[in-house]
Parts: structure tokens; C-alpha cells; sequence
């Protein structure tokens, strides 16, 4: 299994403890297209950022490819989310005053990368993504669906073994959020990316493969979507 | 920390992308550094110009200078006057042997010094040789007065810069002419330039020195002198000498030796503390406003650097993200603190040198003034520059610290 958490507890102590995360058990392995999807408040972006080693959890444990991912010091953290998690951010998150190409090469930056060499990967990598024109373009020069492939091709370039992506359509109208879709099952198809989808458009998840549903900060059923058909909004398209 | 170009080009941009912003921080900064290197150059001047006004002085020297009595003793009434004699001298060599000199000196003033056409008001003084180890002459031509013209009774002297260019206006070397002093003939043999501002009974630039017997003679002084210089053997201070001649010139003289005013002594050690006290005191405030206003400067550096963090919170929650350690964020954000400081200072270091360079340029365009140098060091100007990188470093840490608290987890949560 590439991803392992056992009983995994989160509690939030602002003031009133919120109990967010009550034992959550999940499996994913290696190539595998799974979306978690829930209402907001469900607990799916909590999960979302402890898959992401983003923050930590209370008890139970998590591993991801047989390391246990638990008390870690901030610089190993970080080295694990640049090598090991790619981040799809709902609002892309690409550092405005750089260009996409710059935006691509900065966890390679964080690796210690050459420049040339990280230049050549991140021109590379836009141009599997059909983006090598706009390279050096800023990212306020460009269309929604493009800055998510820009923030795509970030995400890939360190080639990490999975592939997080936190609501990747909430900013896209129907068309690109659909093609964004489609790019992410080619990846997972092809080069067999691990790719997980946190969403609560059910046309999203439909995309995927496995639906894990959470409610209430407990995995309720987990669906085999291998034939698309779990959405009835979303067997061809995504419904916004 | 990984650190290329891009590094560079990374500050350079985020520096420029807020231009007025930097500018305006930078300023506060740049005007520390200006002040701080351009008042320690002009207090390094203008300590240059007065100790010019002492040059060629012994710093330990203490002069005797006889007056009215102020207390009656042994009979005496006060208001007395009595006057210095020559076996003064020998006595206080006799009973003071921590006295490496003792020299007395005569004045006549008011007479007028002619050659040829030429002549010009000037003061005559009657001194011995061992004289110029109180006030060091610079002799341009011919040589001092020495042991076989006092010994000799020779009519010879050493004239003055002043009294040398109002009677030769063509120059030259005037040794071996004779010029008329009073009434009588002496022969130049030497022309002393020294222009220290210090100098016992008159300038030494409107002098005449004569040897001390000749002077006594003509002058009808007697066993009278007018002052009694002396100096002390290296280490000791003139100041604790004091009490010892004032005894021996007391008893001899017969006044109180308490009565200060009966015998005035004049000791440089003290002006020279003074003036040192003064220039302590003067370089202490020249740190306290350089250092004061470039701490305001580097402050403003790092309130700015605050804001800028906060600014770019999101920006830093996405660079931790995608694999930026704490690390990283901090020297990130410490070389842009590091680079404002050090930009910034580097043309106030620029500005100061440049503008010290003139005030050194205009002050010594005027052949009156004396020879100072307000420029600062190399090395001063170094310091300055490692100053900076540290302050930029300090005003960098609380930004940084509050970088380094960012989570990357803020990247989401911040839209």
C-alpha cells in the first residue's frame, strides 16, 4: 500500500475542541484515481492536509510507502512534501511575480537543482502539459484552466508518488474543470500517477476511479467507480 | 539553504517591485550611515585642525609666569610684586630632578625689525638653546640658536615666518644678513616656520629670538626673567610637580607659597586633557546621533520587512508547500533585509566620502589654514560596511521569525 493511515484522530483546540478527524481508516495504493469527497465540514480538507503532511494528527498513524509520516521536524516535513506530494491547489497558487516557467522550476529550486538543469525540466514538463508558449507568461496573463496546468506541471516536476489536489475545479467554469479532469486520468492512466481528489462536486468525483466518502470526520462508503456511473449529473459531463 | 542567481534576481526583484516602498526605508537607513561616516570625518577634522594649533609643543610642559601677591607673608603686605630671577633656574634643576628642561625666557615687545626698506612690528625674545625643547622650531633655513651663541654672546637670531616674509617679500635665504631690531644690528642665522598657536609670550611667527644674554643686556634686565618654562622627564606629571616649585620659588621669593596668584603656572598638560576631554566628549555624541539615526533607519527596515511578510503570507504558506524548509524562508527573507541595509549604506558611505573629500578639498585650498584631513579611514569605511550586513541581519530577525511561524497550510487559507 502507498498510503496507510490507522485510526487517525484530529482535534482542533481554537477555543471550543473540534473533533474534525474520529479514526480514519484509508488505504490507497500505488496508481490509484481516488477522490474524498464530503460536505464542507466534513473533515476532508483536515485529511487532505495530513495526506499532504501539512499538518499534523492527534493519534493513530500514517504511512505513506512504509515511512511512518508522524512528529516529524519541519525540515524533514518539507522535504517529504517536495519529494514525495504534488499540491493542486483549488486557487492554483502560483507566485504571481514569477513566470510560469519560474513557477514550475521552484520545488526543483528547493531541491537544490541546478539552473540550467531545472530550466530545461520545468520548460519540459509545460510542454507535455501544451504550455511551453506561454512559459514567459505571468500568471495573471493567463486563462484559469491554463494556471491549473501551469500548477499541474509544478506539482509533477519533482515526480512525486502522489498527487494531491484540493478542489482543482472549484475556480474553473464546466468546459476546462472537464478537460483539467480529463488531463488528471490521462496522468493517472498513463504514467500511472497516484492522484488524489478532494472534492465535493459529485461530477468531479465521478472522474475518478474510488470515491471515498466522508461525513462528520468518518469515512463512510468507499464506492468502486470503475465504470463512471456513481453521479447521475456526471456520466458525461461535469455539472456545475 | 540553497543559494544561486536566481537567489539574487529573487531579492533583486521583490526590492524593486515595491520601488517607493524601498526607496523610502532604504533612505533612513542611508542617512544613518551618511551622518555617522560624515561627522566622525569632520570631528576627525576639526581635531586635526586645533591639535595643528599645538603642533611642535611639549605636552608636558608647565610655565612660570611671576604676578602680584595676593597674601601678606613674612611682613609683606600683599599686592606685592617680585619677579622671577635667573637663579630660579638653577635652583628648581638643583631640587626638582624629575625636570628634564629648565629654561627661562625674556620678552621685549613693541619693537620694529628692519632690513633695507622693509619692516615689520615684532616681539624679541631672549632664549637659550635648550628652548626648542619646549617649543619645537621648524627651521627652513640655517639652524637654530645654539650653546656657542649663547655662550658667545653672539648678536645673532631666529626670525618668524611672519617677520621673514614681511622683510624678504622676494624670499631666499636670508642667513648670514643682519637685521636692525631696536637699535641694534643681529646677523640671521636661522628663519623658523613653526605656526603652532600655542606659544609662550607671543607668536612664534612674530618673533625674534635672540640669545638670552644678549637679551638681558641690552634689554637692562638684570638677573630678571619674565617666564621659567619646564618640562618634565618622560612619565612624569607636570601637575604633581607643581607644588614642589612652587615651594622652592616661594621660599626663595619670599611670598605665601599658597597664594596661587602670586606665581601663575601654566600647565599644557592640562589644556592638552582639556582639549582631549572635549574631542572624547564630541566623538561620543557623533556615535550617539550616527548610531541613533541609523537604528531609526534599520527599525524602519525592519517594520517594512514586517509588512512585506505579511504580504506575502500566502506566498511563503506555497513555497513551504512545495518543499521550502524554515530555513529557506529565513535567509530568504534575512538577505533582503541584508541587501536593503547593505545597498542603502553603501551610497550613504559613498555620499559621506565624496562630500568629505570636498570639505577636505575647500579647507585646504586656504594656505591659512592648517593641514587637516576630514576624510574617514578605508578602514573606518569598511567597519561601516560589516555594520550594515549585521544590522541588516538584526533588522531582519523578527521578519524572519514571523516568516518561519508561517504554516504552509496558511497558502490555502489565506485567499
Amino acid at each position: 500500500m502507498l498510503i496507510e493511515l490507522k485510526g487517525v484522530n484530529k482535534t482542533y483546540n481554537n477555543g471550543q475542541p473540534l473533533h474534525v478527524l474520529k479514526g480514519i481508516d484509508l488505504s490507497i495504493d500505488s496508481g490509484e484515481f481516488v477522490s474524498i469527497m464530503g460536505a464542507s465540514g466534513s473533515g476532508k480538507s483536515t485529511l487532505l492536509n495530513i495526506l499532504g503532511i501539512l499538518d499534523n494528527y492527534d493519534t493513530g498513524e500514517y504511512h505513506i510507502d512504509g515511512r511512518l509520516i508522524k512528529g516529524l521536524s519541519e525540515k524533514q516535513a518539507a522535504d517529504y512534501r517536495n519529494r514525495l506530494i504534488g499540491f493542486i491547489f483549488q486557487s492554483f497558487n502560483l507566485i504571481g511575480f514569477k513566470t510560469a516557467v519560474e513557477n514550475v522550476e521552484l520545488p526543483l529550486f528547493y531541491q537544490g537543482v541546478g539552473r540550467s538543469r531545472r530550466h530545461q525540466m520545468a520548460m519540459e514538463y509545460l510542454d507535455r502539459l501544451g504550455l511551453a508558449d506561454w512559459a514567459s507568461h505571468y500568471p495573471n496573463e493567463m486563462s484559469g484552466g491554463q494556471k491549473q496546468r501551469v500548477a499541474i506541471a509544478r506539482a509533477l516536476i519533482t515526480n512525486p508518488k502522489i498527487l494531491l489536489a484540493d478542489e482543482p475545479t472549484g475556480a474553473l467554469d464546466s468546459k476546462t474543470s472537464e478537460e483539467v479532469m480529463q488531463l488528471l486520468s490521462r496522468l493517472n492512466r498513463q504514467e500511472g500517477v497516484t492522484i488524489i481528489v478532494v472534492t465535493h462536486e459529485s461530477g468531479v468525483a465521478n472522474c475518478t476511479d474510488k470515491i471515498v466518502h466522508i461525513k462528520d470526520g468518518i469515512i463512510g462508503e468507499i464506492e468502486d467507480n470503475r465504470e463512471h456511473r456513481a453521479s447521475m449529473f456526471g456520466v458525461n459531463t461535469i455539472m456545475k | 539553504m540553497r543559494f544561486d542567481i536566481d537567489s539574487f534576481r529573487e531579492i533583486a526583484d521583490s526590492l524593486v517591485r515595491n520601488k517607493s516602498r524601498s526607496l523610502l526605508t532604504g533612505f533612513g537607513v542611508f542617512w544613518g550611515i551618511f551622518m555617522l561616516l560624515f561627522l566622525m570625518g569632520g570631528g576627525k577634522g576639526f581635531k586635526d585642525m586645533i591639535s595643528a594649533n599645538f603642533a611642535g609643543f611639549a605636552t608636558n610642559t608647565d610655565i612660570l609666569v611671576s604676578s602680584r601677591t595676593s597674601k601678606p607673608w613674612h611682613g609683606f603686605k600683599e599686592e606685592r610684586y617680585w619677579q622671577l630671577s635667573y637663579t630660579d633656574v638653577e635652583r628648581l634643576k638643583q631640587m626638582v630632578p624629575e625636570l628634564e628642561t629648565v629654561t627661562p625666557v625674556i620678552n621685549s615687545w613693541g619693537q620694529t625689525a628692519v632690513y633695507g626698506a622693509n619692516s615689520v612690528q615684532a616681539g624679541i625674545r631672549g632664549i637659550y638653546a635648550d628652548y626648542a625643547k619646549i617649543e619645537e622650531p621648524r627651521v627652513v633655513y640655517g639652524r637654530p640658536l645654539n650653546d656657542a651663541d649663547i655662550l658667545q654672546e653672539r648678536k645673532v637670531c631666529m626670525i618668524g615666518k611672519r617677520v621673514y616674509n614681511s622683510l624678504f617679500p622676494d624670499g631666499g635665504d636670508p642667513c648670514g644678513t643682519f637685521i636692525k631690531v631696536g637699535s641694534v644690528y643681529y646677523q640671521i642665522v636661522g628663519v623658523d616656520f613653526s605656526s603652532g598657536n600655542i606659544s609662550v609670550g607671543g607668536r612664534a611667527d612674530q618673533t625674534v629670538s635672540i640669545p638670552l644674554p644678549v637679551a638681558q643686556k641690552l634689554l637692562n634686565r638684570g638677573a630678571n626673567v619674565d617666564l621659567i618654562c619646564t618640562t618634565g622627564k618622560p612619565g612624569v606629571r607636570m601637575s604633581d610637580m607643581e607644588p614642589r616649585m612652587r615651594q622652592i620659588v616661594a621660599r626663595q621669593h619670599l611670598f605665601d607659597p599658597s597664594d596661587k596668584q602670586a606665581l601663575v603656572m601654566i600647565n599644557t598638560e592640562q589644556m592638552f586633557a582639556l582639549v582631549d576631554n572635549l574631542f572624547v566628549g564630541v566623538s561620543f555624541l557623533i556615535w550617539l546621533i550616527g548610531l541613533g539615526t541609523i537604528l531609526a533607519g534599520v527599525i524602519g527596515v525592519s517594520n517594512i520587512m514586517m509588512v512585506t511578510v505579511k504580504e506575502r503570507t500566502t506566498e511563503i504558506g506555497i513555497r513551504r508547500a512545495i518543499g521550502a524548509t524554515p530555513r529557506d524562508i529565513l535567509s530568504q527573507i534575512i538577505l533582503e533585509s541584508i541587501s536593503l541595509t547593505l545597498v542603502a549604506g553603501s551610497f550613504g558611505i559613498v555620499l559621506a566620502v565624496q562630500l568629505l573629500r570636498l570639505v577636505t578639498f575647500i579647507v585646504r585650498s586656504n594656505p591659512d589654514n592648517p593641514a587637516a584631513d576630514f576624510q574617514v579611514t578605508f578602514w573606518l569605511a569598511v567597519t561601516a560596511a560589516l555594520l550594515l550586513t549585521v544590522l541588516g541581519v538584526v533588522a531582519g530577525l523578527a521578519p524572519a521569525s514571523r516568516a518561519m511561524a508561517i504554516k504552509p497550510v496558511d497558502a490555502m487559507r489565506d485567499e
